[in-house]
């Protein structure tokens, strides 16, 4: 059984002696992405011309279709294929896995007459250009019996039961320790739907080569992709070759795929040609997963000197009619603040809205928008400073399971941040400082989410040229993993950046889960410096074995690898003529890693606390954040410059969750209102003021060998809530309804006669 | 439709559907996919290009309207050998992630650049003067231009770098 004292010893990544790990390094891929060279997956160069999908999208929420006219559609010039669930090709019925192994079942398109969420893909044209396709879509004409929609979530809170297979988690007697403190709070706060709104729309390219299916799509994880297209179009897992090399964003919405590429690859077996299908990006709004609303009600009972003696925080949410997803927006409240009585949970109600699954910070980004603003207005109540607050609940242990932290630097956190940002200027007071027209105001919130390490594998080839290349079925969604990977071969091997090639987004290359839970560079990273030992060991090897090297006779153990070079003391020679003398057509080694069997003896978080300042305009009710600053603990970092991408691009997104970012439901359609970037609001340039993120010293060896740990996540999760608690502080208005639009703080500007 | 456009300098002859939109043209029939498509409706940016040394949302123009035009996309602006100076800034200062939107915030970079070499004023302009590259300037040109990765901070440190740079 393997263990994390298994990586205690020492690993090059840990001894970094070339200093790559860690280096601000630019991005391996860069040169190809700022000239416009790399080719997401509509983009790739297809073996002859291909034909354009086109999907259309149901116009209603739930019911059955009851009349189809392809009739125009297929006569418009230059249309190949119109198909609805009348004449679309057989697919395997849903869920089946002929390989038992498959880590995706069939998804079938165009399955059947039933439609079960407005947008729901319900036909596919396929023309011989985009135009003649679009054409052609907006002459099916579909006729459908529609039932109501049952989409109103706070209307249906009393349906919602307990998701399945999950309790509610009491420690101690919460609704004593609640009713015996002295100081209490009681309040509910809302969070609307929100859409991830990649840049990239969800987007395939499929064609056919001998039996092959060749198809580039835009997905996080590779293998669930391959299999479950192989499951549904019936055909052995390893005759599907599925590519992901460039991705557009991903942010959890594209933990999945989607039917652009089953129809895709469905049309290029049809018509024997490659074809291309794309969402548009009203189709994304409601044609892949989103966030899913919560209503969150906490609790907090505190002594009279801060001390929680009660902390409970509930969820209610919802899914899909047919789903099962659960935004868990309480879980991370458990390992946060210490109180000896808790109750934590949540609540599920199934509505016939689109699919609700993960989007950066699943469960975090929701929860501390609660949370956090709720330890905001009891830290008032008591009259606290709120960073201080929190010091004085910074619990020993786990407080759920008493297991002992990995590494928590939360403190040191909140400490350095309020430092950094002049928070000892903040007036406790709201609403006293003024900037001209602005109010101005401080938030702070704290941060935290777990940390995972997933199995992986990875392999390494070195070539008679000294070129290392590295290998696996992983992802960059712009979280810079083709860097990371680069900088640990490089750092492993003792060569050259310049001297390092990464493949990876392919399913014929070693597997690893991808991206998604900010386990991506633990994981990936971990199984690459496992294949890079085992390449040092071969190497060290065939040096010590090879009569010709200086290095022979020696013991491998001793071989080091540093600025081109093997060698052992004094004795050295060039990495690339050993090879081309030793081993002329490469070495490769596989490398694996493993959870360790011991790992949740400890309790694994990475921690942050965010700072902000924003001016709140009392005429209008505009809010703009000024400056943010966000310092977090993560464990080791692999590049300094993209960590801190990833940080301060999740502080931007509480940001917009905070302020523009929702979606309202239209409850006679069951649709959401919002179906663009005009009305749904993420963050742009001129929303954003100075924000930066600091990010500590700190290696976590419990996590994984390298003692990393992610940060794609962490940033995202309290963000939002240090801009509430600043507009709080700024005008004295508290909004527990988001996003905290102009109309609903000036109502509140108002009532204070601001 | 016959129309010609001149991409990058080079004169492209095109029979092409009336319906087809410069940004269509430019992916699909000349294979410049550097302009990436993220909402089709003059939105986000990252379809922008440069027509006779103005940014402009591709997708929101019809190829034919543009014959005779001088069009510029990222792939004439520089090469991963010969990067221009806006590139080498975005790419030192990571100011991308996924890399989607990236084409079209260094294609309007060069756009904003001249816009202020030209002194025309945006709304952060204090009125009668001529702008200066200010990060509120930055802020306010570039807010075109989604980033859903939220490079933005990056984005203005890039833009200094590179004006700083071609000074
Ligand atoms: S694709 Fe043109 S503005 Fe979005
Ligand atoms: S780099 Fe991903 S959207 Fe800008």
């Amino acid at each position: 059984m393997s263990s994390v004292h298994d990586w205690t010893p020492t690993n090059p990544v840990k001894e970094n002696r070339s200093g790559l790990i860690g280096k601000p390094v630019d991005r391996y891929e860069g040169p190809l992405k700022v000239t416009g060279t790399a080719p997401y997956a509509y983009e790739v160069q297809t073996p002859s011309p291909p034909a354009y999908g086109v999907m259309v999208g149901a116009t209603i929420a739930t019911g059955r279709i009851t009349g189809v006219d392809i009739a125009e559609a297929e006569a418009t010039a230059g249309v190949l294929i119109v198909w609805t669930h009348l004449n679309a090709p057989t697919q395997a019925p849903r869920g089946t896995k002929v390989h038992p192994r498959s880590s995706a079942g069939s998804k079938p398109a165009l399955e059947n007459d039933r439609v079960t969420y407005f947008g729901q893909p319900v036909a596919l044209v396929v023309g011989e250009t985009l135009e003649a396709a679009t054409a052609g879509a907006h002459r099916v004409k579909l006729t459908y019996a529609e039932d109501h929609p049952d989409v109103d979530f706070r209307a249906r809170l009393d349906a919602a039961v307990s998701p399945v297979g999950e309790e509610d988690v009491e420690i101690g007697n919460f609704a004593r320790g609640f009713t015996e403190s002295p100081v209490q709070l009681d309040q509910t706060w809302h969070t609307p739907i929100q859409n991830h709104c990649q840049m990239e729309p969800c987007a395939s390219t499929v064609w056919f080569e001998g039996g092959k299916c060749v198809a580039h799509t835009s997905v996080q994880m590779v293998k669930p992709a391959q299999h479950g297209l192989a499951e549904t179009i019936g055909i052995p897992r390893d005759d599907v070759h599925l590519m992901t090399r460039y991705i557009g964003g991903g942010f959890g919405g594209k933990g999945q795929t989607y039917d652009d590429l089953v129809l895709a690859a469905l049309a290029a077996r049809a018509l024997g040609r490659p074809v291309k299908v794309a969402f548009t990006r009203q189709q994304m709004m409601h044609g892949t997963i989103h966030r899913p609303a919560t209503v969150m009600r906490v609790r907090l009972g505190a002594e009279k000197d801060g001390r929680l003696n009660a902390m409970s925080m509930m969820t209610w949410t919802h899914c899909h009619r047919d789903g099962n997803f659960t935004e868990h927006a309480s879980n991370f409240s458990r390992a946060l603040y210490a109180a000896p009585n808790r109750l934590t949970g949540h609540r599920l109600v199934k509505l016939d809205l689109p699919g609700a699954g993960p989007m950066r910070a699943p469960g975090e980004a929701s929860g501390t928008l609660s949370l956090e603003c709720a330890m905001d207005e009891l830290a008032e109540q008591l009259g606290l400073d709120p960073v201080e607050l929190r010091i004085r609940n910074e619990p020993p242990t786990d407080p759920e399971n008493g297991r002992p932290f990995s590494m928590r630097q939360l403190v040191r956190c909140l400490r350095e941040g309020a430092q950094m940002f002049g928070w000892d200027r903040r007036l406790p007071t709201p609403g006293l400082v003024r900037d001209g027209r602005w109010l101005v105001g401080m938030g702070m919130a704290a941060a935290i989410r777990g940390n995972f390490l997933l199995p992986a594998k990875c392999s390494f080839t070195v070539d008679a040229d000294g070129v290392i290349t590295v290998k696996q079925g992983m992802t960059d969604i712009g979280t810079g993993t083709y860097t990371v990977l680069a900088q640990i071969a490089a750092e492993t091997l003792g060569v050259p950046l310049g001297q390092v090639r990464v493949e990876i987004g392919d399913s014929e290359l070693p597997p690893a889960p991808g991206s998604g839970g900010q386990f991506g560079a633990a994981t990936a990273g971990s199984a690459a410096l496992a294949a890079g030992q085992n390449l040092r060991t071969a190497i060290a090897e065939l040096a010590t074995g090879d009569e010709a090297s200086p290095l022979f006779g020696g013991r491998p153990v001793d071989v080091t690898f540093q600025d081109g070079l093997v060698a052992i003391g004094n004795r050295s020679e060039a990495l690339a003529e050993l090879i081309r003398r030793a081993a002329p057509e490469g070495l490769t080694v596989e490398g694996e890693i493993r959870p360790a069997a011991d790992a949740r003896e400890w309790s694994q978080q990475t921690y942050g606390a965010h700072y902000c300042e924003v001016g709140v305009d009392p005429v209008t009710g505009e809010v703009r954040v000024r400056r943010m600053l966000g310092v977090f603990a993560a464990g080791r970092i692999l590049n300094a410059k993209t960590a801190r991408s990833q940080l301060t691009g999740g502080m931007i997104w509480g940001v917009g969750s905070a302020l523009t970012e929702g979606n309202a439901v239209d409850p006679r359609y069951g649709s959401l209102i919002n179906q663009d970037l005009a009305q749904y609001l993420v963050p742009v340039q001129a929303d954003i003021g100075d924000l930066e993120a600091i990010m500590l010293d700190e290696v976590d060896d419990k996590a994984n060998p390298m003692g990393v740990k992610g940060v794609g996540e962490l940033g995202n999760s309290g963000a939002g809530a240090a801009v509430a608690n600043a507009i709080y502080n700024a005008c004295g208005v508290r909004v527990r309804d988001y996003p905290i639009t102009p109309d609903k703080l000036l109502a509140g500007l108002i009532a204070r006669g601001l | 439709m016959q129309t010609t456009i001149t991409v990058n300098g080079q004169a492209r002859a095109l029979d092409i559907d009336p319906r087809t939109t410069l940004l269509d043209a430019l992916r699909e029939h000349l294979r410049l996919t550097g302009s990436k498509k993220g909402c089709d409706h003059g939105q986000c940016g990252a379809c922008t290009v440069l027509v006779n040394g103005v940014r402009i949302n591709s997708c929101l123009s019809l190829a034919v309207m543009h014959d005779g035009d001088q069009v510029t996309t990222i792939e004439g602006v520089g090469t991963p050998e010969a990067l221009h100076p806006v590139q080498t800034a975005f790419l030192t200062q990571d100011a991308y992630q996924c890399g989607y939107c990236t084409p079209g915030q260094i294609c309007s970079t060069l756009g904003l650049l001249r816009e202020l070499e030209a002194g025309v004023p945006s709304q952060e302009t204090p009125a009668g003067a001529r702008p200066v590259l200010s990060d509120a300037e930055i802020r306010e040109r570039m807010s075109g231009n989604i980033c859903r990765c939220s490079a933005y901070p990056q984005i203005v440190a890039a833009i200094r770098d590179a004006a700083g740079s071609m000074a």
